[in-house]
């Protein structure tokens, strides 16, 4: 049998109260492009840590390759990270960076030079490869933290929040090439995340981390579409999410805790009649957010809570404005139910 | 009130004057101004006659300097010593500065920072006189090389020609031992303050990429701490170039630049041959550090 680049089994790591990391088991295929999303805190982060050999867990087994790693240390791991400040060594020129790590594996001189530039016209930064980290932009110290990482044919490729610091536009071109350039090398990414559109689109499959824990494995249709927990539903397709109780008080629905989507939701005047095989929940509209191909209504439900709905430009109810009463309704087949756990 | 306000808000120049020619007049005229006083004094020279000061611009005080053999010895005594007290301090303080500023956390990381300055609380003199009795023969560091079977190695160090003398208190060796005490601070607090700034993730990276504790160290640590160190040895150096007190309390006869400076300005009366002595260290301190630049030690400021 074949085993998994990276398994965890019942790992667990405690910092002082909190239990950072809890009971978790999941394994990351060869090859693949593996995404770990939650938000600050929720423990994405310290499973990383746990791959790369700067902590080790309290107690479980991390495998790397089907052996054990626990007190191995980093620098004995096939296993290389791109860090989210990018980490570049300010005394050392671009191609000494990237020629670092064959550098401390003895690598002769012109060897390591060879290879450093290979991997600088790898990343497209050929031309900078005398300059100093401070002398480039965030993209260009971000593509040569990329290419030291990846000098060392690392089996595995961390990579802590890599686009964080970089704007909008760059942060695209770069998910497209990170995607490009796994799928070239075939080396297993781990790529940890709080944007679960970057999640969303690169990866192949995506772990849910909160409080410690992995809410929801699965491909990221899957996560999106069906997803299991109130908080995968929230955080990842920023869904309306609706607890037993408050379900138990929606038309034309049995009760059970749901999901749904606002894009599934549609915005009409209280008092249009409402078809059949809908659910629908009335309220009034608190704020209207324009974001150019449609719009996001947030509105207040007689029921409690703040629901949003997504209304394409097109389908835009001209009449109704902010503290107007609508009607929210959604086809039954599109809310999605929910297991009970999660908050 | 808000009309004087409102006046320095838009007129930034007025503000910016208003709060740097205070202290730009006091550093002015009381730093460099008697510096250059100083300077000037050394282009005088003495009348070997009547004892007064010639004030006509001469280099003969310089030449004096240079030329009598006793001079350069003192000179060469007090440089050598300012060197290896430095070399000394830089490698007692890299352990202690690298575990203050990457290891030690919270309650000890304060214990330390408190143990380093504390001593610098308590008077110079105080601290001199007691390393005199610490050294002395009858002392305790002679005792306990007694106690330990020793005795014969302290005896075998101060017969060694050169550093040695009758006791550890009245030799070079014991001056040296105290200059590194005094100004052991001076270097582990500068270096301590470039360490912490060493990004945790640096160190991280490197271990990542396959580099051993001892390569970490060599190839990251070191590099971004020299800022710290070359900082600490500019104060371990020019303290030792200047000190006077510390070569007459301790330590063997020969003179030392500050000693020569007491002497010459005070009893002598030599102004000019004083002021030249005390050109010396700001020479060297300059050269020291355009050498320093030069091989790169401000590079990664």
């Amino acid at each position: 049998m074949v085993s998994s680049a990276i398994e965890f089994k019942n790992v667990s790591r405690v910092y002082g109260e909190v239990r950072a990391v809890d009971d978790v088991s999941f394994a990351i295929e060869s090859g693949e492009f593996f995404a770990m999303l939650g938000p600050s805190g929720s423990g994405k982060t310290s499973c990383l840590r746990l791959v790369a050999g700067f902590d080790s867990p309290g107690s479980g087994q991390v495998l790397l390759d089907g052996a054990d790693v626990s007190g191995v240390p980093p620098y004995e791991r096939n296993v290389n990270t791109v860090f989210q400040d990018y980490a570049l060594f300010p005394h050392m020129t671009v191609l000494e960076n990237v020629a670092y790590g064959p550098r401390v594996r003895g690598v002769s001189a012109g060897e390591r030079a060879t290879r450093a530039r290979a991997m600088l016209e790898l990343v497209q930064l050929g031309a900078l490869g005398e300059r100093r980290p401070a002398q480039l932009s965030g993209g260009q110290r971000q593509r040569v933290a990329l290419a030291r990482a990846l000098i060392n044919r690392p089996k595995v490729l961390l990579l802590d929040e890599p686009l964080g610091a970089l704007d909008l536009k760059l942060r695209e071109e770069m998910q497209i090439e990170l995607k490009s350039l796994q799928k070239k090398l075939g080396i297993t990414f781990v790529y940890v995340t709080h944007d679960q559109g970057e999640a969303l689109s690169m990866a192949d499959r995506v772990a849910v981390f909160n409080k410690g824990r992995v809410e929801q494995l699965a491909a990221p249709r899957e996560l999106y579409l069906r997803p299991a927990t109130a908080f995968v539903a929230r955080f990842v397709g920023s869904a309306n999410v609706a607890d037993a109780k408050l379900a138990a008080r929606f038309a034309g629905w049995d009760g059970e805790a749901f999901a749904i989507r606002a894009e599934n939701v549609t915005v009409q005047g209280e008092n249009l009649p409402a078809s059949t095989d809908v659910v629908s929940a009335a309220g009034s509209v608190i704020a209207v957010q324009f974001h150019g191909a449609g719009s996001r209504w947030q509105v207040q439900l007689d029921a409690g809570e703040v629901w949003s709905a997504w209304v394409p430009d097109a389908r835009s109810p001209a009449d109704l404005a902010v503290g107007a009463r609508v009607r929210l309704s959604w086809p039954r087949s599109a809310a999605v139910p929910l297991a009970s756990s999660g908050n | 009130m808000r009309a004087a306000s409102t006046f320095f808000y838009r007129r930034p120049y007025w503000y910016l004057a208003l709060l740097l020619v205070p202290p730009l007049l006091w550093f002015g005229t009381v730093y460099l101004g008697s510096l250059f006083t100083l300077l000037a004094q050394s282009f005088y020279k003495i009348d070997d006659f009547t004892a007064q000061i010639v004030r006509d611009p001469t280099l003969d005080t310089y030449q004096q300097l240079v030329t009598q053999p006793a001079n350069l010895d003192i000179v060469k005594r007090t440089v050598f010593m300012a060197i290896c007290v430095t070399i000394a301090c830089a490698i007692i303080a890299l352990p202690i500065a690298t575990y203050m500023a990457r290891y030690a956390r919270g309650r000890v990381k304060a214990f330390f920072y408190v143990g380093v300055m504390l001593p610098m609380w308590t008077s110079y003199l105080v601290k001199i006189y007691a390393w005199r009795l610490l050294l002395a023969k009858e002392g305790i560091v002679a005792w306990c090389f007694g106690k330990l079977g020793l005795a014969g190695l302290l005896d075998t160090l101060l017969e060694t020609p050169g550093v040695g003398g009758p006791s550890l208190s009245s030799s070079y060796l014991g001056m040296f031992i105290v200059f590194v005490y005094m100004w052991l601070p001076f270097m582990i607090l500068p270096m301590a303050a470039a360490l912490e700034r060493v990004p945790g993730s640096l160190i991280q990276a490197s271990a990542d990429l396959g580099a051993r504790p001892s390569q970490t160290f060599r190839n990251v640590v070191l590099p971004l701490a020299i800022p710290g160190i070359a900082a600490g040895s500019v104060f371990t150096f020019s303290l030792t170039l200047g000190d006077y007190i510390i070569p007459s309390v301790v330590g063997a006869p020969g003179y030392f630049i500050g000693m020569m400076v007491y002497v010459q300005q005070g009893t002598a009366g030599n102004i000019p041959l004083a002021a030249a002595f005390s050109v010396v260290p700001i020479l060297l301190i300059f050269i020291y550090l355009s050498a320093a630049k030069r091989f790169g030690a401000f590079d990664a400021l």
